[in-house]
Parts: structure tokens; C-alpha cells; sequence
């Protein structure tokens, strides 16, 4: 067993061992039992300054992590792009040396352009967490589906996570929340398999050890967890679907489409959600859907990653 | 570029000469005198006080090295490079002429623009400058230069390098047009719809790094498209910085029909790949971009065939903090004129390339494109010559680097093979060791 995490970054799920991942969701499963208590709050990172640096819109990720960091007593200072000295055009060296020089204890960053968390954490001496970077990775979210689908399976006292069947559908190119769970799963043993439209499939995607399919009904056959991705709406103007109807009919699921699948399948999605294009209403809010345990998950993982990271011991 | 202590004649004694354009790899002294090459043999004797004397025993002498793919930046872009700095590069790295594109702010469109250069270049120079035309007005693809009038000023080719003409139409008039002055047009190949937002290649390592992908099918179709208006046109077309398998199967194919077509590769397209982005670094950022080890090892068999004529340097120097940004946000490019020697000497000896092929192809046949008479250390021909220590370890370090820019993705490799003195239309460039 071990007790700490290698790197001093969580950049993504690619550098973690399956010992680490492990570590993170054991130390998660304490950190949900803080959320439940009425004072949902300990000294654990008293004196701590947190800096959430935004570079993109997120409601989600963002609170999860604010919350996370006060529930751990830390002080957490939200920078979002709009606020920030970026609008005057200061480089992203230039922020983070600024950054450096007030001393915090950790940044998370979520940035459009994959890569830069690890541009600043070679600037940083303080651990950078990767809260999204452009379509690389986005590792609280897959170590937090994984958690979710952990948890569901201890309630259910089936299976473990080893040879689990993980289908992920939708624009895979673009999807950071992709890329970090077939890292992740990978580790864990489980079996990833990727659908979605032809053109929204990244290049020699098989390479990373997934099955690759077009036709969501094949995707979904046998599937323990379905996870669906938010399509972005602006993809169509390039090119890369002819209609939301088209991409919907052929690609979003609802309960129809279900039935093709295991009786006790478990339905995820990172949100937000655009209803009734890549998931049905009844698909999103029926009895199988973990979407808001995945949220309520994603405070107790963050708060196990900034403790491991920043707690000291 | 005069050198007041030096005699108008110069003997270089007992060099390995090579001169692949007259088939001779020989121990040889050359004689110089006025600028030019007067003799070329063995042993030649003179009275004592008659000439400067350069001792080559043991080292390689050759024609002097000529780049035909240069952003000297200058001018509108002196931050990050001038064409004094340069040139002071491309002496260092062993090369006696260099074209320069012609994508500088004013861009080289215009004979004033050309006149600029050619004036900087001879006062501030210290090796020859060869302007590249643009083919269209501002690089824009939209209407001819003036092409008749820029090669009265001096230019020895047009190219839109940095940008592709995307109107066939209007890349096929200007073909016809150049051939009329016997200019040849260098094409960058990129086809801009597959390559929009594109900052690496296409693969593998773009799916795991999360970054846009530049297909090969972006050089690969403009490659096409350019042979076939070549071949309906008669010019001469030499396409800039092959770096795709495919592109390399459609030259060779129209070598062999009889098309006029030359084409140049660069060191990096033949030393990395692009695994060497991992870790997002910026410095292995340009355009077209380091392909997949496929690509890489035809890349290396092209130049050892001979379907890749030139080794060119694509020199493109950046200010250090444009490099150091977000990996999307960087400017493509490396500072190639240091390093292009050794790197190539790598190449020869890992064994695949003979060291003559070498030479060639960075001395007569760039000059035979260029219709320079260069390239050569044939008796009459310009005096422009490099001596190079073959067996000379050194450590690449971008803060010696005579050019401004530092963005290289060698520095810190070990190598082999230093140039040790460039001669230039009979005088020794500045000595440039620091």
C-alpha cells in the first residue's frame, strides 16, 4: 500500500499507477463521509491557499473544487478568465510566475489548450491540478466516474472493477473526459470500448487499447456502463455532422435504444447535459442514471486529490 | 567583406576537396585569386609571399553550402532576426549563400523591397543573399506580383512560402508567368481547409496529446495538384520542405515521367518525429509539422535515392517568448542554420547517405535550381568555399548561436562535425567562434 502520490502535479490519468488511483479513491470514500456530516467541514488544509485558475466557463468543475477545498478549511481563490489580467493580454508564464510569487499551496487550472497545466506546473513549485486542458485530459472527472461506478458496484455486491465493460459514445476527438477514462479504466482493468461518428474519432484511437465502433447499438451490447459525452453544438457548422436530428437519431440514447443493453447497465454523462440530443429525459433521469451521484462524488475525489496533493501527511 | 591583412591570392592546402558536381573526392590544394577559383590540384607551389595560406589537412573542403529556404525576417520582423545576425548564422553553419523568403512585413513583392534586401545584405552581410519574389501581392493569394520587374531586381525564384496559393487557377498563371523568366516557383504545400487549426501532425501522438492534427493528405493533395499544373505549364517547380511519404511517391513518379520538379527536405524531418512533441514542446513546433516515423524513414530513403534533391534549413527563428506559451498558441518554426551540418553528417554516418550525396545536395543542386554559378569548385566558378572539421565533437547550445533565434530542438545533442571556415567570393567570412 502506499500513501502518497508520486508526482507533485495531477496533470492527468495517464502518469498514475493503478496503486495510485486506487490510494485516491480509497482516501475519496472518508472525504464522502465529511460531505454527509452536518458540519461538513475539517481543519485538515487550515491555512492552505487554494487558487482555482479558469480560463474557460465551468460551473461544475469549478464549485466542485471550490467546495472540495472549503470543506478541507483551505482558502480558495477563484480566477476566472473575465476577472483576470488575461483580458489584458499577460502570458500564461507571466500569470503564473505572479501566481508563484503569492505562494499558494495548490492551483487547479482548466484551460482551452491542452498542455497548459503542464506548461505552468514546470513554472509552479506548488502541486497544479489539471481541471481540463483543450482535448487531453481531465483526470478529477474520470477518477470520479470510476469512484461512481466502484461505489455502485460494492451497493450491488456483484463484480469489481477488473473486466468491467465501459462504453463511451460521442465526439471522442474533442473529449478530454474521454481520453482521461480509457487512461484510467485501462489501469483499472476494465474494458473501454468508444463510439460516435466517424469524423468526431480521433486518429489511431485504437492504439490506446479500445474498441471502436460507429453504430451506438453494437457499442452499447453487453455494456456494464454506458457513459455518454456532451456533443457541442458548434461542431456542426464544421462540418463534422449534418444535423443535431441526424446526430441524435443515430447517436443519443433513450430507452428505446436501451434495450439493447444490460437489464442493470449504469448510465453516466459529465454534463452538462443537452437534453434530448445525446441522451433522452427519461434515459438521463431514470432509475439507472448515476448522473448527480457523479456529482456529488466529484466534491469527495477533488477533496482526496488536494488533501494527497497539499495535505502534508 | 574585405580583409585588408589577407593577399589577394589564397591557397588551401591539403584538404579532402569534394566537389560532387565534378566527381572529385581527392586530397587537393585549391588556389584562389580575385574572387574566384583559379586552380584546383595537386600540390600546387607558390613563391611563399605571394598568397595567404590555409592549412585544410584533415579537414573536408567543399563548395560553399547554400540554403534555399531562409526567413532572415528583415525587414519588419528585426526581433527576431536581422540580416546581419543572419548571415553571421549561416556562416557559422558552414553555408556561403542563403535565399530568403520572402514573407518579411513589408513582404517582398515589390522591387524596393528586394532592393532593401540586396542593399542590407551587402552592407551588413557576410554571405551572399539571394531574395525569393512573392508570387502573389502581400502574400495573399489573390493577384500576381510583379514578377518581371522583381527579377530585374534581383530575385532568383517566387514562392508564397508560409502560405500555400489556394486558387489553382491562379498558381497555374503563375507558373506560366515565372517560366517566361526561367524562375522556378517553390511551393508550400499545404492544402489550408485539412490543415485548419492543425498544430501537429496527424496520428497517434495528436490523439494522446489532445492537440489538432495536420493529416499528411495536406501536403500530399497540394503536391498533386502542383506537379499536374507543373506539367501543363512547363515551369519549374521545386516544393519546399517535403516531410509526407506520399508526397515523396507523386515526385518521384513525376521525375520519372520528365516533369520539372526538384524538391528539398529538412534536417528535423529526417532526425525526429513526432513523438518529440511529447511533453508539448514548442521548439519541435513547425510547419509542415515532424511526421510519424513512416514518413520519417521515407523521408531518409528519398535522400539517399535522390528524389530529394536539396537539404534545405527552412531557418525560422522566433523571439524565445513567443516559444514559451501554450503549445497551440506558438508560432511554427526552428532556427535551423547552426545545426543543419551536423545533423546531416549523422545521417551519412549512421550509413545510409555517401558524404558526396550529402554535399550535393547542399551546394550544386540547390545552385543548379537557382541557376547560380555556385556550387561548384570548378576553375572560374565564385570562390565560395567551406572547410569543415568532420570529426569535431561538439555540443549544440542555442545561447552560442549566432542567430537571435534560440528555438531549436537540438540543443544540448551531442554531434559530430563543425564547419571550421566559410570563404566567401574569396575572403573568409568574419571569424565567427565566440
Amino acid at each position: 500500500m502506499i500513501n502518497k502520490l508520486k508526482s507533485k502535479d495531477l496533470l492527468g490519468t495517464k502518469d498514475l499507477s493503478p496503486e495510485e488511483i486506487v490510494l485516491i479513491l480509497d482516501t475519496a470514500e472518508s472525504m464522502k463521509e465529511i460531505s454527509s456530516r452536518d458540519i461538513k467541514k475539517v481543519p485538515a488544509l487550515r491555512g492552505k491557499t487554494i487558487i482555482n485558475l479558469f480560463y474557460e466557463p465551468s460551473t461544475r468543475t469549478r464549485t466542485s473544487f471550490e467546495i472540495a477545498g472549503k470543506r478541507l478549511s483551505a482558502d480558495v481563490v477563484n480566477i476566472s478568465v473575465s476577472t483576470s489580467s488575461v483580458a489584458k493580454g499577460e502570458t500564461l508564464k507571466d500569470t503564473a510566475k505572479n501566481l508563484e510569487a503569492m505562494n499558494p499551496n495548490a492551483v487547479v487550472i482548466r484551460h482551452p489548450s491542452s498542455g497548459a497545466p503542464h506548461f505552468i506546473a514546470k513554472i509552479l513549485k506548488c502541486p497544479v491540478i489539471n481541471a481540463g486542458d483543450g482535448a487531453h485530459e481531465h483526470p478529477t472527472q474520470a477518477l470520479l466516474d470510476i469512484f461512481t461506478i466502484r461505489e455502485k458496484l460494492v451497493t450491488s455486491r456483484t463484480k469489481k472493477l477488473k473486466g468491467l465493460k465501459v462504453s463511451i459514445i460521442g465526439d471522442i476527438s474533442h473529449s478530454r473526459v474521454a481520453r482521461s477514462n480509457i487512461y484510467a479504466m485501462n489501469k483499472m482493468g476494465m474494458e473501454v470500448t468508444v463510439a460516435g461518428p466517424a469524423t468526431m474519432m480521433p486518429a489511431d484511437i485504437r492504439k490506446m487499447k479500445v474498441r471502436v465502433f460507429t453504430d451506438l447499438s453494437k457499442a452499447i451490447e453487453g455494456a456494464d456502463v454506458i457513459m455518454m459525452l456532451r456533443i457541442q453544438l458548434e461542431r456542426q457548422e464544421k462540418g463534422l455532422f449534418p444535423s443535431i436530428r441526424e446526430y441524435s437519431r443515430l447517436f443519443g440514447l433513450n430507452l428505446e435504444k436501451l434495450k439493447n443493453a444490460k437489464g442493470d447497465v449504469m448510465i453516466m454523462h459529465p454534463g452538462p447535459i443537452n437534453r434530448g440530443v445525446e441522451i433522452s429525459a427519461d434515459a438521463a433521469d431514470g432509475p439507472y442514471s448515476l448522473i448527480l451521484d457523479q456529482v456529488t462524488n466529484g466534491v469527495a475525489v477533488r477533496m482526496a486529490v488536494l488533501h494527497l496533493l497539499t495535505g502534508g501527511v | 567583406m574585405t580583409n585588408n591583412k589577407l593577399k589577394e591570392k589564397i591557397l588551401i592546402k591539403n584538404g579532402r576537396v569534394i566537389d560532387p558536381a565534378n566527381k572529385i573526392d581527392a586530397v587537393l590544394d585549391i588556389l584562389i585569386e580575385n574572387g574566384k577559383i583559379i586552380k584546383v590540384g595537386k600540390s600546387i607551389s607558390l613563391q611563399p609571399s605571394a598568397f595567404s595560406l590555409i592549412d585544410a589537412s584533415n579537414k573536408l573542403v567543399t563548395p560553399g553550402f547554400i540554403d534555399i529556404h531562409v526567413h532572415l525576417r528583415e525587414p519588419g520582423y528585426e526581433y527576431k532576426e536581422t540580416i546581419k545576425t543572419g548571415t553571421e548564422a549561416a556562416a557559422a553553419g558552414g553555408f556561403t549563400a542563403i535565399a530568403c523568403m520572402p514573407n518579411t512585413k513589408p513582404v517582398n513583392d515589390n522591387q524596393s523591397v528586394t532592393d532593401f534586401i540586396l542593399d542590407k545584405a551587402k552592407k551588413e552581410g557576410v554571405v551572399n543573399v539571394y531574395p525569393v519574389g512573392a508570387i502573389t501581392k502581400g502574400l495573399k493569394g489573390e493577384e500576381l506580383s510583379e514578377i518581371g520587374e522583381l527579377k530585374s531586381a534581383g530575385i532568383v525564384a517566387i514562392s508564397d512560402d508560409g502560405k500555400p496559393v489556394m486558387n489553382s487557377e491562379l498558381m497555374r498563371r503563375a507558373m506560366e508567368y515565372a517560366a517566361m523568366f526561367d524562375l522556378p516557383v517553390i511551393s508550400h504545400c499545404e492544402d489550408l481547409h485539412l490543415s485548419e487549426g492543425g498544430v501537429m501532425n496527424e496520428g497517434f501522438i495528436s490523439t494522446e496529446l489532445g492537440l489538432k492534427g495536420i493529416p499528411n493528405a495536406a501536403e500530399v493533395v497540394m503536391v498533386a495538384r502542383d506537379i499536374a499544373l507543373a506539367e501543363i505549364t512547363g515551369a519549374r517547380l521545386h516544393i519546399a520542405h517535403v516531410s509526407a511519404s506520399g508526397s515523396i511517391m507523386l515526385i518521384r513518379d513525376a521525375k520519372f515521367r520528365g516533369v520539372k520538379v526538384t524538391c528539398e527536405t529538412a534536417p528535423h524531418y529526417f532526425t525526429l518525429t513526432d513523438k518529440d512533441v511529447n511533453g508539448y514542446n514548442t521548439n519541435a513546433k513547425m510547419n509542415p509539422p515532424l511526421r510519424s516515423e513512416g514518413d520519417f524513414l521515407a523521408v531518409r530513403e528519398a535522400l539517399r535515392e535522390g528524389t530529394i534533391d536539396v537539404i534545405a534549413t527552412d531557418h525560422a527563428p522566433h523571439e524565445s517568448s513567443e516559444k514559451e506559451v501554450e503549445f497551440d498558441r506558438a508560432p511554427f518554426g526552428i532556427a535551423g542554420l547552426e545545426t543543419a551540418l551536423p545533423l546531416t553528417l549523422k545521417y551519412v554516418n549512421e550509413g545510409a547517405m555517401p558524404l558526396n550525396d550529402a554535399i550535393a545536395k547542399f551546394t550544386v543542386n540547390p545552385a543548379r535550381i537557382l541557376g547560380l554559378n555556385k556550387g561548384t569548385l570548378s576553375e572560374g566558378a565564385d570562390a565560395d568555399i567551406t572547410i569543415i572539421d568532420i570529426e569535431k565533437e561538439w555540443q549544440i547550445d542555442v545561447t552560442k548561436f549566432r542567430s537571435k533565434g534560440k528555438n531549436s530542438p537540438f540543443h544540448g545533442w551531442k554531434v559530430k562535425g563543425k564547419a571550421e571556415m566559410v570563404i566567401v567570393g574569396g575572403y573568409p567570412a568574419p571569424h565567427l567562434r565566440r
